[in-house]
């Protein structure tokens, strides 16, 4: 039986009472990744020289002071710095690009004694909903290999699923935390924006994106959390806002918690299977001690156009830096410093992340930018109004994390009321900056669904609190999947 | 505008610095018209007196001592870059 499908409490009982190394734990990791992700692709990278070292220092660290993270596995998306390790954001771009410092979320999770082994496969710089669009292969769903893992964390998501490793890191610009772990059935937090410093992400959006972490639970995902969050000076944007503990949270108890299910989120475009997944679960809610509510959210029908400007607009600004000067792709024999520019981004680029370059310069040019880029942040002022407006009279808001359960690799999803409604249930938290939760909440024709919990600005620890009480009262989360457990 | 042209590719193309050929250029022209086509919704909604969102978090002038701090290691930094001299970038003449 691997150890990669235990808790972090079930770990460090085993550190503790000496019956499993750090260098155990970490070696355990790199034989399940070595067994399974020939056929998951999850990984793009492995650091098994540096991650060992690390494990035997670790074991001659004194047993006093050890956190509940200490020794334990974790996995990096692609496009979150690491001093000395491949960095690519999946990106021939930055297909041989290795920083000199580690992101500020990286050197948290070193500080809190986790091991790194390696960095994750994503859509290429985070643009995709499937981990279709790496430049370098496509992650498959654990639950199905035929399936898309969901995007564009895809990597994170899968390598939790399949038990190779019991933390990673993914980020979150429209979804692409939540997501991957509805498709994979594991649980996946896009904290408030601002909780976790941006330092060290190669940016998307930079008003939208978030480090989020992927685990197997609810508690293990708030004791990442924990030690990821909080201000840096490295990162303006990021929030002095106390952060609490979050695992003081999972007490239990939702009695007289109020829920909101926006009638939008089970409306046209969501999957049967899905939303009756879901209602069961709002039924497992109620029988807890919360009560019900249906809401409106008025303009979350305009989520999916007022990000794509928004979101466009701030990547072909940030994705500029991409010149083939300093790092990165340069094209051969350019004759001069525009053809280099031209060419590296021609050649360095893939076909999404073109057409949202040329989509945000569009916006931002001097005759859209009014009534594109501008209305569009107006749009998204009324979108974060809407949910200020249902937190006056509610706790959480409570919906599906995706329209469907994950999809067919190389299929196209067709159904234009199918592409929106996923939108309107992800991307609108982005705008209005407020964290979002994803759970299992059941499986249909063996794939997991997502439940997706929504809470106030800064306010993670109910959305633990509710996620954590849901897992305790069923038991989705300690289902897995098949593959690999002839090697458990 | 609804039809986004080969033209228009290549315009905007320009300064967003990516070469497209001319087969490419209509292809992207397609892509882009379904984008173009799906802002134009936005339209529709009443935004009179309603501020712009460029941020979701209020926060003004963060600030700290103005003390060097994060220095990176030039050599190091220089590892990534594709041809240096003498601790410079090296380009085409531009002259």
């Amino acid at each position: 039986m691997t150890l990669m499908k235990k808790t972090a409490a079930e770990l460090q009982a085993l550190l503790h009472n000496g019956e499993v190394s750090v260098k155990e734990v970490t070696e355990d990791s790199f034989k399940q990744i070595a067994a399974l992700d020939g056929q998951v692709k999850a990984f793009l990278a492995l650091t098994e020289e540096e991650a060992l070292a690390k494990a035997e220092s670790l074991d001659n660290a004194p047993k006093e002071g050890r956190g509940p993270l200490f020794g334990l596995p974790i996995g990096i998306k692609d496009n979150i710095v690491t001093k000395g390790t491949t960095t690519t954001s999946a990106s021939k771009m930055l297909e041989n690009f290795v920083p000199v410092y580690d992101a500020t979320a990286v050197e948290k999770v070193n500080e809190a004694g986790m091991v790194s082994v390696g960095k994750l496969n994503m859509d290429e710089f985070a643009m995709g909903s499937t981990t279709e669009r790496s430049a370098f292969q496509t992650t498959h769903n654990p639950w199905n290999l035929d399936c898309v893992p969901g995007g564009s964390s895809g990597g994170s998501a899968a390598a939790v699923a399949a038990g190779e490793v019991p933390f990673s890191l993914g980020t979150d610009t429209g979804g692409s935390v939540r997501q991957p772990a509805a498709f994979c059935g594991v649980v996946g937090m896009k904290p408030t924006y601002g909780r976790v410093s941006r330092n060290g992400l190669i940016a998307f959006a930079s008003s939208l994106d978030q480090i989020g972490p992927i685990t197997r639970t609810v508690e293990d995902n708030a004791l990442l959390l924990n030690a990821i969050s909080g201000v840096d000076h490295r990162d303006s944007s990021s929030s002095p806002q106390q952060v609490p503990d979050f695992k003081t949270a999972l007490t239990g108890d939702i009695k007289g918690l109020r829920i909101a299910v926006p009638k939008e989120y089970l409306g046209e475009g969501i999957a049967e299977d899905v939303k009756d997944k879901v209602r069961a679960s709002l039924k497992v809610l109620e029988s807890l001690g919360a009560s019900i509510g249906e809401v409106t959210l008025p303009h979350s029908k305009y989520a999916s156009p007022t990000y794509y400007a928004i979101a466009t607009a701030e990547a072909s600004s940030n994705l500029a830096r991409f010149d083939g000067i300093r790092y990165g792709y340069r094209a051969e024999g350019a004759k001069n410093l525009d053809e280099i520019y031209l060419r590296s981004r021609a050649e360095g680029f893939g076909t999404e992340v073109k057409k949202r370059i040329l989509y945000g310069t569009y916006a931002l040019s001097a005759d859209h930018h009014e009534e594109l880029y501008v209305k569009a942040m107006k749009v998204r002022t009324l979108i974060s109004q809407d949910f200020a407006s249902v937190f006056d009279n509610y706790d959480v808001i409570v919906g599906p994390t995706s329209a469907t359960t994950a999809y067919e690799i190389g299929g196209v999803v067709e159904n234009q009321l199918t592409l929106y409604a996923n939108d309107i249930l992800t991307v609108s938290v982005n705008l209005a900056g407020i964290p979002a939760i994803s759970i299992p909440c059941g499986f249909s024709k063996g794939l997991p669904v997502g439940l997706q919990i929504i809470g106030k600005h800064f306010d993670e620890a109910t959305l633990y609190r509710v996620a954590h009480a849901f897992e305790q009262a069923t038991d989705f989360h300690k289902r897995t999947p098949s593959i690999g457990e002839g090697t458990n | 505008m609804t039809k986004f042209t080969a033209e228009d590719v290549q315009y905007f193309a320009n300064f967003a610095r990516i070469a497209f050929s001319d087969q490419e250029a209509e292809e992207f022209s397609e892509l882009i018209s379904g984008l173009v086509g799906f802002g134009d919704e936005l339209k529709e909604v009443d935004t009179d007196n309603v501020e712009p969102m460029t941020h979701p978090l209020q926060l003004f002038n963060v600030l700290r001592e103005d003390v060097p701090q994060d220095v990176l290691d030039r050599d190091e930094m220089l590892a990534s870059v594709k041809e240096h001299e003498d601790g410079m970038i090296k380009v085409p003449n531009i002259l």
